[in-house]
């Protein structure tokens, strides 16, 4: 559904006031839709047209149960396209749509101008409708319990990604092979300075390092591979429907990355957008009791949960007052009158500047690392919390700046989830594939390992295994062949 | 209108309710689906599959903000995902929401049956019922439907070109015409008798009554949902046995020592007295903490159950409810090796749904 006469007057006023507060994006377009048709355009992660599947169907009916509980309503949905696409719910009121279109706005900034969307497919909608079109080839040829069961092995690999790679070369371009064997070269030296120029110790070091360079190159994968489904599509004896269902899993995984990536940047940027387009501008008397009801629910917090949209708001508004006053750089850190930090004001005036200038270039790991203060920590009153298992309650921990701060990085890194590795595509040489988890303190599930490791069996056709360690039993290799899964001590 | 996402949203509800996909099932998580009993609404958590992936195990914290000293408890640890790591991801929310009586009984209900389950009509014959289900070209006016007619004749018209939009006179010829055409099902009848037997001697507590009460229940909504006629009586057992009304079983209070064989017995006689087993479907089902009195009557219930009420019965249900005793009535039953004998550990409400699923679980 398209615009009503009105909405339309109002998009092209809100437009103006965010080219006028900085904003630069994409054409934007708005498309009405009634609360089932936003259920299932968000069950679809905002792409009308996904491959059937029935994990969305499950997203559907959550939000369609708890939308009919009135548990949450979705008011908005933006997707990174060109151009870029967003959808209001139908029955938002006109201040709701005002602001909410003043939000997307934030977001379609952000989309453009934020450099890990750099690399993306802005031609998604098209993308993901070919998909689509592939799959559903496959499920009438293949029949639809085949193509869904490898489906459901792929999608079990999902997180198996590296979300670093974008648009990075990690390939080595391959060194062309020699007969002749790489040698340690000496520095000429005179007969008795030989012993000191040339080292015997050093000599046979360099040789050992040649040595180790060279049978790294015999490896396989010569460095260890983060990007599990890349080596799998290149490696995995699959077939070419299953080749491209795992192409498919692999490239939508991508596109999303950076969207988890930067959620709370994202909804810290649209939310700071829509708070000076509202009431700086588009604002109505009338319309004030109802736009801060609304805000103030985007921007709550419940039971003590970090919300993104807060978190990010606060943050960049933190970042242009500190940027405004100058309280940064190393004399406002020494500084140690806390009367003086207070009032200290340089008159910089720099924070609009900043505050574009970080939305371009940052991340959520970064923004955190880079801006969260122990000011600010203390200030809203951050803290961890962990399980206590005698009391079957998660309790605050701690409200040390440092703790919290690792805390919070620690749970940005790599999403929250184990880095894990292929460091050998052919193990013992039996064609088995060899895993790394890099242990971080924290164990795997185990149970969900272990089937995670069978529906990569199924993919991979040969034993596959995994190394990790489990607390208070060292290193334990995890796993799975034809005679099923297997658990062994390493140590 | 029809969404396309209703085919994926049907697919999930076909493998949540075990039609199809089975090594999914073991990543549902709808266990608490009947953990609490209200009026007639219960509150479940919206059932959720998540595929395996590597992940990190146990409950972790995270970053939280607001009041609160260090200690102060800030979200309760079960379910486990209803406060896992503080939201910087949305979703993995699990959302309790109220399930009408109806809709859980529903959603219980498609891997449940009675076992073994006959028409035994002999006295009873409920003859057959009609439906209509179909449409065909011929039949007589009177099934005429005029909806489908309407709409041949409209596409005939259109194609051939005779309609004519200025005077939309529709007239329907022979080939237009259609009607409705029906079908014929027998309707057997199962006539099934279902007997809940409770222990309410001194030992059952409260705790005790609320899970056998609980159990029934659940098993009594279910079948009076899904099976017709069905009949059901009720006894409650001490050292002597009683017949009592539905209220009565499912309120009266505890006292006395235990005598399981008591209520065996007025099982016995009951079926024997009402319910032939060439006409009725035998089932019964019986709760107790499994301390009866005396090694003896271990023995005799065991007699009983082999010789007596077994060999007519469709299904005997034993569910033993948080047994503090060494020795457990649960265990005499060792002896009995038949299946139609069905038993189950009710300790906690999380057992419910397994007792009623070892129960009435099609092919026991």
């Amino acid at each position: 559904m398209s615009l009503s006469p009105d909405l339309e007057m109002l998009q092209s006023v809100i437009e103006g006031y965010a080219r006028d507060f900085g904003l630069d994006f994409f054409e934007v377009r708005f498309v009405m839709l009634d609360y089932r048709m936003m259920n299932q355009v968000a069950a679809y992660d905002g792409f009308p047209t996904r491959y059937p599947y029935w994990r969305f169907g499950m997203e559907y009916e959550r939000l369609s149960k708890s939308y009919a509980y009135g548990l949450h309503r979705i008011y908005e949905m933006v997707i990174n396209t060109i151009p870029c696409y967003a959808y209001l719910l139908a029955s938002n009121d006109r201040v709701d749509q005002k602001l909410v279109m003043a939000h997307v706005y934030g977001h379609g900034d952000f989309f453009k101008n934020n450099l890990w969307f750099a690399h993306t497919n802005r031609k998604m909608l098209d993308e993901m409708a070919n998909h689509a079109a592939r799959i559903r080839r496959h499920i009438e040829r293949h029949g639809l319990d085949c193509v869904e069961d490898f489906l459901d092995a792929s999608l079990s690999l999902d997180n198996l990604i590296d979300i670093h790679a974008v648009g990075i070369q990690r390939r080595a371009a391959p060194i062309p092979e020699t007969e002749e064997r790489e040698t340690v070269r000496k520095l000429p030296a005179k007969g008795y300075m030989d012993s000191f120029i040339n080292p015997p110790e050093f000599l046979a070091e360099q040789q050992r390092r040649l040595e180790e360079a060279e049978q790294q190159r015999k490896r396989f994968p010569e460095e260890p591979e983060r990007d599990v489904l890349l080596f799998l599509l290149e490696h995995a004896p699959l077939e070419n429907w299953q080749h491209d269902l795992l192409d498919i899993v692999r490239e939508e995984a991508y596109y999303f990355a950076p969207q988890r990536q930067t959620k709370i940047m994202n909804e810290g940027w649209a939310s700071f957008a829509h708070t000076h387009i509202m009431t700086e501008h588009a604002l109505e008397p009338n319309e004030l009791i109802a736009y801060a009801e609304h805000h103030s629910g985007t921007v709550a917090v419940h039971s003590g949960q970090l919300n993104p949209y807060k978190l990010g708001l606060e943050l960049y508004r933190d970042i242009e007052d500190r940027w405004n006053r100058g309280t940064f750089g190393p004399e406002y850190e020494a500084c140690e009158n806390l009367q003086a930090r207070r009032e200290w004001d340089k008159k910089l005036g720099l924070g609009r500047q900043k505050v574009f200038e970080v939305r371009r270039v940052y991340n959520d790991i970064g923004f955190i690392d880079e801006f969260l203060t122990e000011d600010f920590a203390r200030e809203h009153r951050l803290f961890t919390f962990d399980y206590n298992a005698d009391d079957n309650v998660y309790e605050i921990s701690s409200r040390k700046f440092q703790d919290v701060k690792r805390r919070l990085l620690f749970q940005l890194t790599n999403f929250g989830q184990p880095i894990i590795e292929v460091v050998d595509g052919n193990y013992e040489n039996r064609g088995e594939l060899y895993l790394m988890h890099r242990h971080e303190g924290i164990d795997l599930d185990v149970p969900f390992a272990q089937d995670t490791l069978k529906n990569l069996y199924t993919l991979w056709g040969r034993p596959v295994r995994i190394e990790t360690k489990v607390e208070e039993q060292g290193r334990v290799l995890f796993s799975h062949g034809p005679a099923g899964g297997e658990r062994r001590r390493l140590d | 209108m029809i969404l396309s996402i209703e085919q994926d949203t049907s697919r999930f509800r076909q493998i949540v309710r075990g039609r199809i996909k089975q090594n999914l099932r073991k990543y549902i998580s709808n266990g608490e689906l009947i953990g609490r009993q209200g009026k007639d609404l219960v509150s479940i958590p919206i059932p959720e599959i998540e595929l395996p992936h590597f992940r990190f195990g146990g409950k972790q914290g995270g970053v939280g903000q607001g009041p609160g000293e260090v200690g102060t408890p800030i979200g309760r640890g079960d379910p486990d995902d209803g406060s896992g790591p503080a939201g910087d991801q949305p979703g993995n929310h699990i959302l309790e929401v109220e399930l009408t009586l109806q809709e859980l009984v529903e959603l219980l209900g498609e891997e449940l049956g009675l076992p073994r389950i006959q028409p035994k009509s002999k006295n009873r014959v409920e003859g057959e019922i009609t439906r209509y289900t179909g449409i065909r070209r011929v039949g007589p006016e009177g099934l005429r439907h005029f909806k489908r007619t309407y709409r041949e004749t409209l596409k005939r018209q259109l194609v051939s070109g005779t309609y004519d939009p200025e005077r939309p006179a529709i007239i329907p010829i022979r080939d237009d015409k259609r009607y409705r055409s029906w079908k014929v099902y027998p309707r057997p009848d199962n006539n099934a008798v279902v007997l809940y037997m409770m222990d309410v001697s001194g030992s059952m507590t409260q705790r005790k009554k609320h899970l056998v009460r609980l159990t029934a229940f659940w098993i009594d909504s279910w079948l009076r949902a899904h099976y017709k006629n069905l009949v059901t009586r009720y006894i409650v057992h001490d050292a002597v046995a009683h017949e009592v009304d539905q209220h009565t079983f499912y309120h009266v209070r505890e006292s006395g020592g235990t005598r399981i064989s008591a209520a065996y017995e007025m099982c016995r006689d009951i079926l024997r007295r009402d319910y032939p087993v060439e006409d009725w479907n035998l089932y019964a089902l019986h709760f107790s903490d499994g301390e009866n009195f005396g090694d003896d009557d271990d023995d005799r219930c065991v007699a009983l159950l082999k010789r007596e009420l077994l060999p007519p019965m469709n299904l005997f249900c034993y569910g033993q409810v948080q047994s503090e005793s060494r020795r457990q009535f649960m265990d005499a039953l060792d002896e009995v090796s038949d299946e139609k004998l069905a038993r189950a550990r009710i300790d906690t409400d999380d057992d419910i749904y397994a007792a009623i699923k070892t129960f009435l679980g099609k092919g026991v």
